[in-house]
């Protein structure tokens, strides 16, 4: 495999031994793995055969320094208020700022220790781009304490430059009975071909309520692989939202384990490509303990050439009986060429459940705009009333708080290109 | 003064002839009655008038003011001054009536800033709650809330000829009464009504001028409100 991706060059990254030690391992799994193939149902109608890694170098330090991470108004708006905003170029940690009084604990760097909770979620990866994750990544640790309220911590992740590969890797931890909110942002310029494969381990502790929400506003020339995992347990909930636009292709896996008795995850998506996007997602819904319940809702428009995935699993362990868990996608395609496949999923080992799923890809409904033509408002104008309306029920599920200004305005912008 | 003149209309549905040569007109100010047995083509009337993707007209003509209706997509025969309460009007999720009828009235020209103010005194006008106006599009709402809802937008919009498929049916008698007392205003006001219905309790405050009987796709007998007394009495069968 590659050389710049080599068991040297992960050792050679800043930071203690046990993770210099962690991140050679890692590439040396790499370098034994091979690179996943669109043959794997995980990976079935991805772009996964078009990745080219030779066209890539990991990030360095360089590439993080003096960067301007743009969309300077937006970036305020969204960090107004924050308890804590970290920030990274590339993957790379260039600013952490703690709000005076803030309960929230952020590691990085040489405040890393072995015992902490990197890993906790997802442990050693053994697939290629995991493992080329764990090699590269400069992992930030987000520990909430106990019974603290921590407010909103936003992390603002600034895709790499050209040719770069960058590996945001961001994990919160929330203690007994502890809140928080966690907004992450990526974002880059158009033009520019980077990869990206971030990948975020969320712990939310017995009693524990987070709300993690991801902006995804990557350029058009980026690619990102990556990742959300997840485990909730007894009687923690997790809000888990992720509003999609940017990106030439942009992949998220989710991964949602509810582990403990009574845990609740609410996990949903708004997402829309166009031009020759290809925007995909692979969910995973693990019910482990009795009393669980999760609900996912992802919906998306696809306008031009733009495409989706979703592939969706809802899996009941013979352990979680009393569960109930939903899985909902749909999809509206608003031109001939626009594509979107959706394949929800249901494997169920314990029959005292309670679980439904529901999938439709379609042009905008025939009814609903005949209904506003009949009162003369011309089809196009419909169309966007109705595509905009299509999405109110899921913004209004992400609850965006802060973001939601800045994802309307991303949604009308993707609006105004594809339906002028 | 404004006609809908529709002359010899025949129109398909799925490939089955529905309509078989429709002759009516309409002038401001009328109320004209389409009664008829189930499968007589009245809604197909009047999903054909309105530019309903599911009909295809296959002969005959349709004007407003002498301009081509059958020509047009379906919002401008809205913006032309045509109006269509629908028997099951349709839940636009996520769509505020407010909304909608804002982009209506920039389409036709009207005062975008007047829509909001016309929409609650309307809906005070006929007992529409003024809760229900900020849901989504019938959302949530009972059949006579649905009926209302229709009335308030066609209050609203002031069309030149309104269509009412069935707006009586789902109504309890007190939305009954409101709706087609209000139509009835809206009529002394110039407006004219081709109101579908199977039954006769609509035109007890909405009197009609003219009843036409549509069996089979066609006007089978026209006359005065005598007929509906006479409908009521013997039946469509009478008419075959």
């Amino acid at each position: 495999m590659t050389s710049t991706f080599s068991p040297d060059a992960a050792a050679a990254l800043p930071g203690p031994q046990w993770l210099v030690d962690r991140r050679r391992a890692a590439a040396e799994r790499f370098a034994g793995a091979e690179l996943p193939s669109a043959e794997e149902e995980v990976w079935r109608y991805s772009r996964i055969g078009d990745l080219s890694l030779d066209r890539y170098r990991p990030s360095t330090a360089d590439d993080a320094d003096g960067a301007d991470h743009g969309r300077a108004d937006m970036l305020l708006e969204l960090t107004a208020g924050a308890s804590a905003v970290v920030w990274t170029v590339a993957g790379q940690i260039t600013r952490v700022d703690l709000a005076d009084g803030s309960k929230v604990q952020i590691s990085t760097g040489d405040d890393l220790t072995a015992d902490g909770p990197l890993g906790s979620v997802l442990g050693d990866t053994t697939d290629a781009l995991g493992a080329l994750h764990d090699a590269f990544a400069a992992p930030i640790v987000v520990e909430v304490p106990a019974g603290a309220d921590a407010g909103q911590v936003v992390v603002v992740h600034t895709s790499g430059p050209e040719g770069v590969a960058s590996f945001p890797r961001l994990v919160v931890e929330l203690g007994q009975a502890s809140s928080a909110s966690v907004v992450e942002v990526h974002h880059g310029p158009d033009g520019v071909q980077s990869l990206a494969l971030p990948v975020t381990e969320l712990r939310v502790g017995r009693d524990a309520t987070l709300r993690h929400r991801t902006l995804q506003l990557l350029g058009d020339g980026a690619w990102q692989i990556g990742r959300l995992a997840s485990t909730v347990d007894q009687g923690g909930t997790l809000h888990a939202g992720t509003a999609a636009f940017g990106g030439d292709y942009a992949r998220t896996r989710i991964d949602t384990t509810l582990a403990g008795r009574g845990a609740h995850g609410e996990i949903t998506a708004a997402y829309f490509g166009d031009g020759s996007q290809l925007l995909d997602f692979r969910t995973f819904q693990d019910h482990v303990a009795p009393d669980t319940t999760s609900n996912l809702l992802f919906k998306g428009a696809l306008g031009e050439k733009g495409a989706s995935v979703y592939t969706g699993l809802i899996k009941i362990r013979p352990t979680a009986r009393g569960t109930q868990a939903f899985q909902t996608n749909r999809n509206i395609k608003l031109s001939d060429d626009a594509w979107a496949e959706s394949v929800p999923n249901l494997e169920i080992e314990n029959n005292e459940v309670q679980c439904s799923h529901a999938s439709t890809v379609g042009p905008v409904d025939a009814e609903q705009l005949f209904y506003l033509e009949s009162r003369g408002v011309p089809t196009g104008r419909a169309e966007r009333l109705i595509v905009r309306g299509f999405f109110d029920e899921v913004l209004d599920g992400l609850a965006l708080g802060s973001l939601e200004d800045v994802v309307r305005a991303s949604l009308e912008a993707k609006l105004e290109r594809t339906m002028p | 003064m404004s006609t809908l003149e529709i002359k010899g209309l025949t129109a398909d549905v799925a490939g089955k002839q529905i309509l078989n040569g429709v002759d009516l007109t309409v002038s401001s100010g009328e109320v004209h009655a389409v009664m008829g047995p189930n499968g007589a083509g009245k809604s197909t009337l009047s999903g054909v008038l309105a530019g309903h993707p599911s009909f295809t007209v296959t002969g005959g003509t349709a004007t407003l003011d002498g301009v081509d209706l059958l020509a047009m997509p379906a919002w401008e025969r809205a913006k032309a001054g045509l109006f269509l309460a629908m028997q099951y009007p349709v839940e636009v999720p996520g769509v505020r009536l407010e909304e909608m009828l804002v982009e209506s009235a920039v389409a036709a020209g009207r005062d975008p800033a007047a829509v909001a103010g016309t929409i609650a005194a309307e809906a005070a006008n006929i007992g529409f709650e003024a809760r229900f106006l900020d849901r989504p599009l019938n959302v949530d709402l009972s059949g006579g809330e649905k009926k209302r809802n229709e009335t308030v937008q066609l209050a609203t919009v002031r069309p030149r000829i309104a269509i009412l498929d069935e707006i009586d049916s789902g109504l309890d008698i007190d939305a009954l009464r409101d709706v087609s007392r209000r139509i009835e205003q809206l009529t002394e006001e110039g407006l004219g009504v081709l109101a579908i219905t199977h039954y006769r309790r609509l035109f007890s405050e909405l009197v009609p001028d003219v009843v036409h009987v549509l069996v089979a796709g066609r006007i089978e007998r026209s006359g005065g409100p005598e007929i509906v007394e006479e409908l009521e009495a013997s039946g469509y069968g009478a008419e075959g």
